[in-house]
């Protein structure tokens, strides 16, 4: 077993700069866990703190239910995969895999024995007697995968493993480490400032933003109820889109006016029944971009100018603007790109989100 | 185009010119080193001995004792240059990967030692030598020579471009400290090292005026203070000289061309993209 938890842990530099702000969250046995966010919001200090790279400020850490604040990382029963790969570069992958259990004093026998079990694993027998700078980006990342896997910890840690590939490498390597996941059947916490890769690999997404946790939820819980406007803003792609506006009563809803009073949209009433009405002024509206029709028949559509049509092949993103409020449209419709003519757009309302003073109601 | 094959001979002739007038008197040095007793202070002077011969060499090892000479230059050259390179790449070390208060501050006052002249230093050290009792023993020239700060901070340098995460993951590894710099710091470093340690033996090997200051026995003399001594005592004997100047630069030479292809990686590290 070796859930992790993490209780109210700050990390403060310098005695005055706060870079992780009393985060909680916990993981339990082989759950996947993803922490998200941009760059700066102390998802990699968190992580370190997790290997014992960085020291806690402040709060607890436990593995397997055992305090390890104290604990050097070698003991903390951890492995981890860095960004660039740190493999060590006068090492073969087979020294470099093997360096861990050598230090440990594993009988040579073992070691083999285990090495040759992970480069199987991960398909790199061939590449053992290389040094690290005759490999490939994506060979080089399987090594340190498999340096990580020889160990056989009990909580793999991930900081940014994928970022120094090409996209399509980090397609490859996220079905890689998914499937790894699996087969291993062990706790993985992957640190990645991109939302791609938190909604495709974890079980859980802890998303953060300037050392405070947002929210912890499943991928897909994250997508449909965010619950703030940073988070519907950070997950998801292309980004969702906000209006600002007013919300007034009308008959079995409520009506959303822009800010520049030219559009409005009906917001029914099973969506917009939690609204205070008190608390409408300054309200935004959010819209994610594949809930915006276009070329719509509604009798309620309004009109948008084209400001560029990108084609993705199974379906194209719209930039639209109404009187120079921009927004983003995903449709599987496909227009003519040099398209100058207005389009005709229409609001799901079924799947608007709506956010005072940052939160979302 | 003509024109530009001219100009390409006329470059060539005057580099050919440049390493000959450079070259002449070094082969000189080893002609003469061959030379019979006065041939080579002859009228016009003889590029090539008449008769080659070995005599000069025979006499520096049998009438001169430069054996010993040799023995102790090789003795401290090659002390100061393994321990000082051991110490300056652990104090590298420290001052690159550790992180302490006052890291920085300490770093600038060290480098700043650097602007006082070494002949501003040497009767202070020579006293402070003198009450631990060491002039006149290898440590009088080992000792000053542990650590210097231009080889820390030439290996700071270098190693400042090894990513932290290499150190991290040899942590999470289990290496300990020490291990950390034995089998990754060091190694990494490693051309680094062959340039500060070819520095470290020319610059103790070639040494003059602090051997001759601290060594007044002279059978501790280095090939330096040998070959000052010898010039006043046999100035006549030019040839014998021309030999104790070639034993002097040949161990040099030796070094250079065993350590040249990593000499060359440190001093072009950082230089060009890999």
């Amino acid at each position: 077993m070796a859930a992790v938890e993490v209780k109210n842990i700050s990390k403060i530099y310098d005695g005055n700069t706060k870079v992780v702000d009393n985060v909680n969250f916990e993981i339990k046995d082989k759950e996947f866990v993803v922490l998200v966010g941009p760059s700066g919001c102390g998802k990699s200090t968190t992580l370190r703190m997790i290997a014992g790279l960085e020291e806690i400020t402040e709060g607890e850490i436990y593995i397997a239910g055992e305090l390890i604040n104290n604990i050097a990382p070698s003991k903390r029963d951890i492995a981890m995969v860095f960004q660039n790969y740190a493999l060590y570069p006068h090492m073969t992958v087979f020294e470099n895999m093997a360096f861990g259990l050598k230090i440990k004093k594993t009988s040579k026998a073992d070691i083999i024995e285990r090495v040759h079990e992970a480069a199987n694993i991960l398909e790199i027998e061939q590449l053992l007697n290389r040094k690290p700078k005759a490999l490939s980006g994506g060979q080089k990342q399987r090594v340190a995968l498999g340096r990580a896997i020889v160990r056989k910890p009990k909580v793999f840690l991930f900081d940014e493993p994928l970022s120094n590939l090409d996209a399509k490498l980090r397609g490859q390597m996220r079905i890689e480490i998914s499937k790894l996941h699996k087969k291993l059947g062990v706790t993985m916490i992957y640190v990645t400032h991109d939302q791609t890769e938190a909604m495709t690999m974890g079980d859980k997404i802890v998303v953060m933003k300037d050392g405070v946790v947002q929210q912890i939820d499943e991928p897909i819980k994250l997508y449909k109820n965010p619950k703030n406007k940073f988070v519907a803003g950070f997950i998801g792609s292309p980004t969702m889109n906000f209006f600002t506006g007013k919300l007034n009563v009308e008959n079995n809803g409520f009506r959303f006016t822009c800010a520049n009073n030219e559009f409005t949209i009906f917001i029914p009433n099973n969506r917009a029944e939690t609204v205070n009405i008190n608390n409408t002024d300054s309200l935004t509206i959010g819209v994610r971009p594949e809930d915006i029709i276009i070329n719509s028949s509604d009798s309620a559509s309004i009109k948008a100018n084209v400001d560029l049509i990108e084609t993705l092949g199974s379906e194209s993103l719209y930039h639209l603007n109404i009187a120079g409020q921009k927004f983003i449209v995903k449709s599987t419709v496909h227009l003519d790109k040099n398209i100058t003519n207005d389009v005709k757009v229409s609001f799901n309302s079924k799947n608007i989100h709506l956010f005072i003073n940052e939160s979302a109601i | 185009m003509t024109n530009r094959k001219s100009k390409k001979i006329l470059l060539n002739l005057l580099l050919i010119l440049i390493a000959v007038v450079t070259l002449a008197p070094f082969l000189w040095m080893i002609s003469a080193s061959f030379m019979h007793d006065g041939h080579a202070s002859t009228y016009p002077p003889s590029f090539l001995p008449d008769k080659f011969t070995l005599t000069q060499y025979t006499k520096l090892f049998t009438k001169l004792d430069i054996a010993t000479n040799i023995v102790n230059s090789f003795i401290l050259s090659i002390s100061v240059t393994g321990i000082s390179l051991f110490l300056n790449s652990m104090a590298a070390y420290a001052f690159t990967k550790f992180r302490f208060k006052g890291k920085e501050k300490l770093f600038t006052i060290l480098l700043s030692s650097m602007i006082i002249p070494s002949q501003v230093t040497m009767l202070p050290l020579f006293l402070m030598l003198k009450e631990m009792g060491v002039i006149n023993t290898y440590f009088a020239i080992i000792i000053p020579g542990l650590a210097n700060i231009f080889g820390i901070f030439l290996i700071r340098q270098y190693a400042q471009a090894i990513p932290d995460s290499l150190f991290e993951a040899a942590k999470i590894d289990g290496a300990s400290d020490f291990q950390i710099y034995s089998k990754i710091f060091l190694p990494i470093i490693k051309p680094i090292l062959v340039t500060l340690a070819l520095f470290t033996f020319m610059g103790t090997w070639n040494d003059f005026l602090w051997p001759l200051i601290t060594l007044t026995d002279q059978s501790m003399y280095t090939l330096p203070v040998a070959m000052s001594n010898m010039m006043s005592e046999h100035s006549k004997d030019p040839e014998l000289m021309m030999a104790g100047s070639v034993l002097t630069i040949l161990p040099i030479i030796i070094v250079f061309l065993i350590m040249q292809k990593q000499y060359i990686k440190g001093l072009m590290m950082g230089s060009v993209k890999e």
